[in-house]
């Protein structure tokens, strides 16, 4: 059971009869048994509704039907997107009980494409920290790199497929919190597009800006699970009416001749030293490939965590409005209404969740919102602009992940700003809309994980993963 | 400073959030410290930038979000109340509302 790694290896040997979907799954939750409490990477396991799905791809089988695409794959889904009947807690003291009563379309689409749901990932409380440190219950081991935090805030996501707890898993991002746990963690992780996939069933942070998408062992998975996600959603009226690329065909298409634009803003000072060496190792293997690498402008990135932070707290103020102790979630008595919504949202929340919410009424409130929300409404508009010309000119963009490898638990949650400052790479294309995919780009010291981030135009994915994948398949992750 | 205490209460008031003395003061001085970063935006003139209020809006068509106007069986309300902290179906109760 040492090979059941990859969506073609599970569902190969599942549909040769080699072994049973439902055996597939035995040996996955025995390998959580052994793992999970030393990463903390698991909150909920739902072993009846994954044996269920088992027995149904088993059927399948059995009756000598076609199998789709995720046939009998054990998948991870990150606490953020609701499971129904399954605990979904956002990793958050004041949804510590709440139990949703439908299915996030992502996680419906997925069981139609065969997949079998293990349990749900711990993240950074509500989707708001880089390192899986804010969590309610407990930050997660980076399985990649001992004593370190696998990033966030969808940590427990990106080690679940790390620690071959799962074939793959859906994480959330919303300034990074996709691509940055997959570059510390040392594995292929992806953001589609804005209203590439559906957001009905996802929690909210920040609605013009979070997105779902998957982790998994190699970039042609992560193709093959985005592909299975991916598609309008009349229940989510942002998502795109766009067709969905069969994003499998185009991997392994030649990048020959491919115009990779190289942003001079995000290679300056205040990068890791060590990362530098492995990025720029990357972008010399791009022209090793064939591509044609040329400098570009994004003249605005030193813009873009100032204005992420005043958007994406700003909508987060209003989306966690809603946790107020009468619906859903535990209460704490007041001796009024409002008595009641301040205590059981003081108690309920962490910090970094407190922090945001005061920032983003702050920047919304009668007297700043012109100067804060308004204006950053603006500079986003520049940095798209940026993009838009820079896409003019080259098919995609290459940049470090992170200015920084993954560091040591507990080395950076006293300083908030130094926190947000290293979300510099890949705030810029989620304020944009833009896709977006980190893969493994070599170890420092081989021992600290570095990823390297592609860019592409709206609704170019599927150059994004030719390109990644062609990356992967000459070493880019040994460099 | 760009903000005080007060500010804090204020926003913590309008958010309904209840918090500690120690709270109220580590919020102000990080966020303080957060603003004091965010005036940087104060360098671009954007007096002629559209804001950017929706991500793909060329994508986007009013025609093609709406649908028709039928009613559809939703029986959530049980699933629903199941995990309320308080219910008295059909209701969540709540403490009396009170004039402030």
């Amino acid at each position: 059971m040492t090979t059941m790694n990859t969506i073609g290896e599970v569902r190969g040997a599942i549909e040769a009869r080699r072994v049973s979907a439902r055996e597939v799954a035995a040996e996955y939750f025995k390998r959580i048994a052994a793992r999970n409490k030393a990463l903390n990477a698991y909150l909920t396991l739902c072993e009846e509704r994954a044996y269920r799905q088992a027995d149904r791809v088993d059927a399948l089988v059995a009756a000598g039907k076609a199998l789709p695409p995720l046939a009998g794959v054990p998948v991870a889904v990150k606490d953020v997107i609701s499971t129904r009947g399954v605990k979904t807690t956002c990793g958050s003291k004041i949804l510590s009980n709440y139990i949703p009563p439908y299915d996030a379309t992502a996680v419906n689409r997925l069981e139609s494409a065969g997949a079998v749901i293990l349990g749900k990932t711990n993240c950074d409380e509500f989707a708001m920290g880089s390192s899986n440190e804010n969590s309610a219950y407990g930050p997660v081991q980076n399985p990649a790199a001992p004593g370190c935090v696998p990033g966030g805030s969808s940590g427990g996501s990106a080690a679940v497929v790390a620690a071959k707890l799962a074939v793959a898993s859906l994480g959330t991002d919303t300034g990074g919190s996709i691509r940055q746990p997959g570059s510390f963690c040392g594995i292929p992780a992806m953001m589609g597009s804005y209203g590439r996939v559906s957001r009905y069933g996802l929690i909210a942070f920040a609605s013009s800006l979070d997105r779902i998408g998957p982790f998994a062992h190699t970039v042609g998975d992560v193709a093959t699970v985005l592909h299975a996600i991916a598609g309008r959603d009349p229940n989510d009226s942002t998502s795109t009416t766009a067709p969905v690329e069969d994003y499998r065909a185009s991997l392994g298409q030649p990048v020959k001749g491919m115009k990779v634009g190289v942003p001079k803003e995000y290679l300056g000072a205040g990068m890791d030293a060590g990362v530098r060496k492995k990025i720029d190792a990357g972008i010399e293997q791009f022209r090793k490939m064939g591509c044609d690498v040329r400098d570009i402008q994004l003249p605005h990135t030193d813009y873009a965590i100032a204005t992420y932070y005043i958007i994406a707290t700003a909508e987060a103020s209003s989306n966690l409005a809603r946790y107020d102790g009468v619906r859903f979630g535990p209460r704490v008595d007041g001796n009024s209404l409002i008595g009641m919504y301040r205590k059981t949202r003081g108690a309920g929340f962490g910090a970094e969740v407190k922090r945001r919410i005061v920032l983003g009424t702050y920047v919304l409130s009668a007297g700043y919102y012109d100067a804060y929300y308004l204006k950053g409404q603006k500079v986003r508009g520049l940095i798209a602009e940026d993009f838009r010309k820079a896409f003019a000119q080259v098919d995609v963009i290459v940049t470090p992940t992170s200015p920084v490898p993954p560091f040591k638990l507990g080395s950076r949650v006293n300083d908030p700003l130094q926190m947000y400052l290293a979300d510099i790479y890949t705030v810029t294309g989620s304020l944009a809309g833009l896709p977006g995919i980190s893969v493994p780009c070599g170890k420092i010291d081989g021992k600290l994980p570095v990823g390297l981030q592609i860019f592409g135009p709206a609704f170019g994915e599927t150059k994004v993963l030719q390109l990644a994948h062609a990356f992967e398949q000459v070493g880019g992750a040994t460099l | 400073m760009k903000i005080s205490r007060e500010d804090v209460l204020r926003v913590a008031e309008l958010a309904y959030l209840e918090l500690s003395e120690a709270e109220l003061e580590t919020y102000r001085a990080q966020i303080d410290e957060i603003l004091e970063y965010i005036g940087k935006l104060n360098e671009l003139d954007t007096a002629n930038v559209e804001p950017m209020a929706q991500v793909l809006a060329s994508d986007q068509q009013a025609d093609a979000t709406l649908r028709e106007d039928l009613i559809v069986p939703c029986a959530v309300a049980e699933d629903v109340m199941q995990h309320a902290p308080d219910p008295e179906p059909p209701y969540f109760r709540v403490p009396k509302v009170i004039e402030r």
